[in-house]
C-alpha cells in the first residue's frame, strides 16, 4: 500500500481554508458587561453547531461503507476531482439527493481507487431555487453520463457539460422525477 | 411536453465536397447484438465507426423513485431485477446496506450460503454472456452448450429458492430458507461436472484460431481509459487492473476462502474473454470450499419487526457478475428510505464505449460491445 489515508488527508486539508483563529474575548469590564447581556450560552449546552463547509472527515468504513467524507463548497468540487484524479482515483458515480426541507440540493461524488483501498465521498450543497454547478467531465469523462443521469432526475444543471439533453427518460422529458415534490 | 425531433443527421464537421461523406446507422433499439433494448447511434465513414453514441433508456423503471415509496424490505424484490442475470448480488448488496446501517451481523452459515448462491450465480451469468458473446461473433453451437450447463444451476437454484432468475433468496438478517441436503448434493455434483466442461470450452472456443483472430487486440481499452470512466468488474481486469470487490473492500465470508482474480494486461476482447472464463474456474474454487467448511447452525437473527435505518448515510459494495454495484442509502430514521441511489456496473462499462470504439470496423465494435457483457435494464433500471 503506497497511499496511506494520512497523505489522502493532508492533500485534502490544502483544499480548507484557514480558520480564522477565533479572537480572545478581552478581559475588561465592558466586555464582561455585554458578554452578560447575551444569552447565556452554558446554561442551555445545545448541540455543536453543525461544521461550517469546507470540512472533511475520516468515516469508519464498516459502519458507513466509505474511508473519507468531505463536504465542500460548490465551487470546490473541480480541485476535488482534480486533486483526487493526481493521486490515482476512479470515478464511481454523481448522484443528487433533494432536501426540500432546508430548500437544498445535494450533489454526492463517489470516488474508489482501483488499486488502494480507499473510498471517498465528496458531497457539496447548493441553492435548491437555483440547481447549478461547475462539471467536472472535463477531469473524468466518466462524470458526463452521471451527471447527464442527475440533471435527468433532479434538474441539476452542470455548467460546462457537453450535453445535458433527457438521458434515461423519454426525450421529450421536461420534469425531474426523483424531486421530492415531484407529481406524476 | 416539446415534440421529439428526429435525430437522424451526422455528428461532427459536415464533410467537404470530395472528402468521405458519413451516414448515420441506427442500431438497435431492438437488435440481436444489443441483448435488450440499447440504441446506438452510429456515425459511418463507410465501414468504420467514426462515433458510436449509445441512447439507453428504451427500458427505465425509476427504480430509485420506487425507492423512495416503499419501505426497504418492500424493495428488496426490485433490487433482483435490475441485473436479471446477477440478482444474487444485487439483493446481497441491497441486503447488505441496511444490515451495515443497522448494525445487524448476520451468522456465518447465512454468509456461506450467500457466498455459495452468490458464486453459483456469477457463473451462470457468465455462461449468458459466454453463449450469447460467440453468438455475436457468429458461433450458434456453443450458446446451446452454456445454456445447457446454465439449465442445471437455475434447476439448483429454483429448488432451493422457488425462482429461476429473479430470485428473492436474501433477507434483511438473514435467508429465505435454509439449504437442504438435494442443494447441497447436487451443488458438489455440478462443480465436478462443470470442471470438465470448462475444459473443453478452452479446447473447443478459446482454442479456435477463428475467435482468437477476431478478438486478439480488437477493441483495445487502456487502465487509464477504464480509471477515468470508472469501468469494473471483467472490463477493469482485463487491462490489468486487478480490483476486484471481494479483494478490495472484503465482504462477506470471501476474506475466508483461497482464489485467484484472473487480470491480463492486455486490454483486448480477448483479455475480457479470459478473465470471464477463468473467474468461472475461480467461482468453483469458491463453492468446494464453502461446501466444505459450511458450518452449523441458524441462518437467521432476529430483526426488529419495523426495519428503520438510523439518520445517515450508507454504502455497501459488492463484486457483481459485471463488477462493482453499490447502493447508497440516505436515510431520516424513517421505514422508506429517503434516497436510494443504485451505482450499476454495465452503465460505467458503457460509458466508455463512444471513445473506445472510434475507428474500428463496424463488425470489430460489435464484438467489443459483446465482450463488455451489458445488461441493459442495468444500465436503464
Amino acid at each position: 500500500m503506497s497511499l496511506t489515508l494520512e497523505t489522502l488527508a493532508k492533500a485534502f486539508t490544502g483544499l480548507m481554508p484557514e480558520k480564522p483563529v477565533p479572537e480572545p474575548v478581552p478581559d475588561t469590564p465592558e466586555a464582561k458587561d455585554s458578554a452578560a447581556d447575551a444569552p447565556a450560552k452554558d446554561e442551555a449546552p445545545a448541540e455543536p453547531p453543525a461544521p461550517v463547509p469546507p470540512f472533511f472527515e475520516q468515516v469508519d468504513f464498516n459502519l458507513r461503507g466509505f474511508h473519507l467524507d468531505a463536504t465542500v463548497l460548490p465551487d470546490q468540487v473541480v480541485p476535488v476531482a482534480s486533486l483526487l484524479d493526481e493521486h490515482g482515483f476512479a470515478i464511481d458515480a454523481v448522484t443528487g439527493v433533494d432536501w426540500i426541507a432546508e430548500e437544498q440540493m445535494e450533489v454526492v461524488y463517489d470516488f474508489f481507487h482501483p488499486t488502494e483501498p480507499w473510498r471517498v465521498a465528496a458531497r457539496t450543497r447548493i441553492p435548491r431555487a437555483q440547481p447549478e454547478i461547475q462539471t467536472i467531465s472535463e477531469v473524468f469523462p466518466g462524470a458526463n453520463w452521471h451527471e447527464r443521469e442527475t440533471h435527468d432526475f433532479f434538474g441539476i444543471r452542470f455548467l460546462g457539460h457537453p450535453d445535458l439533453s433527457p438521458f434515461l427518460l423519454p426525450e421529450d422529458a421536461d420534469y425531474h422525477p426523483l424531486l421530492k415534490d415531484f407529481e406524476a | 411536453m416539446n415534440k421529439p425531433k428526429l435525430d437522424l443527421v451526422p455528428t461532427g464537421p459536415p464533410a467537404a465536397p470530395g472528402e468521405n461523406e458519413t451516414f448515420v446507422l441506427n442500431l438497435g433499439p431492438q437488435h440481436p447484438a444489443t441483448h435488450g433494448v440499447l440504441r446506438v447511434k452510429l456515425t459511418m465513414d463507410g465501414e468504420f465507426v467514426v462515433r458510436a453514441e449509445p441512447v439507453p433508456g428504451y427500458i427505465h423503471r425509476m427504480h430509485e423513485k420506487m425507492g423512495e415509496n416503499r419501505t426497504l424490505p418492500q424493495f428488496l424484490p426490485n433490487t433482483s431485477r435490475i441485473d436479471y442475470l446477477s440478482a444474487m448480488h444485487y439483493t446481497h448488496a441491497f441486503t447488505g446496506v441496511v444490515e451495515r446501517a443497522m448494525g445487524i451481523e448476520v451468522t456465518p452459515r447465512c454468509e456461506y450460503i450467500r457466498v455459495i448462491t452468490s458464486e453459483l450465480n456469477r457463473i451462470s451469468s457468465h455462461l449468458v454472456w459466454f453463449g450469447a458473446f460467440l453468438l455475436d461473433l457468429g458461433g450458434f453451437t456453443p450458446l446451446l452448450y452454456a445454456f445447457d450447463d446454465r439449465e442445471q444451476i437455475l434447476d439448483l437454484l429454483e429448488g432451493l429458492t422457488g425462482a429461476r432468475l429473479t430470485y428473492c433468496y436474501y433477507q434483511i438478517g438473514g435467508l429465505y430458507n435454509d439449504v437442504d441436503d438435494a442443494f447441497l448434493d447436487g451443488t458438489r455434483e455440478f462443480v465436478s461436472y462443470m470442471r470438465p466442461r470448462l475444459d473443453m470450452y478452452r479446447k473447443l472456443v478459446t482454442d479456435n484460431i477463428i475467435l482468437r483472430k477476431r478478438l486478439i487486440g480488437i477493441g483495445v481499452i487502456s487502465q487509464e481509459m477504464c480509471r477515468k470512466y470508472g469501468a469494473v468488474g471483467p472490463v477493469m481486469r482485463g487491462s490489468g487492473v486487478a480490483y476486484d470487490v471481494r479483494r478490495a473492500e472484503p465482504y462477506s465470508a470471501y476474506p475466508e476462502f483461497d482464489f485467484d482474480i484472473p487480470v491480463y494486461d492486455e486490454g483486448d476482447s480477448m483479455a475480457r474473454y479470459m478473465v470471464r472464463m477463468e473467474e468461472m474456474e475461480q467461482s468453483l474454487r469458491i463453492i468446494e470450499q464453502a461446501l466444505d467448511k459450511l458450518p452449523d447452525g441458524e441462518v437467521n437473527v432476529k430483526v426488529p419487526r419495523v426495519i428503520k435505518v438510523p439518520p445517515g448515510d450508507y454504502c455497501y459494495a459488492v463484486e457483481a457478475a459485471r463488477g462493482r454495484f453499490t447502493v447508497r442509502l440516505v436515510s431520516n430514521g424513517k421505514p422508506i428510505p429517503y434516497r436510494l441511489k443504485l451505482r450499476t456496473p454495465s452503465f460505467t462499462n458503457l460509458s466508455l464505449y463512444e471513445e473506445a470504439s472510434q475507428g474500428m470496423m463496424l463488425a470489430d465494435a460489435l464484438a467489443l460491445m459483446g465482450s463488455l457483457d451489458l445488461v441493459i435494464p442495468d444500465i436503464d433500471r
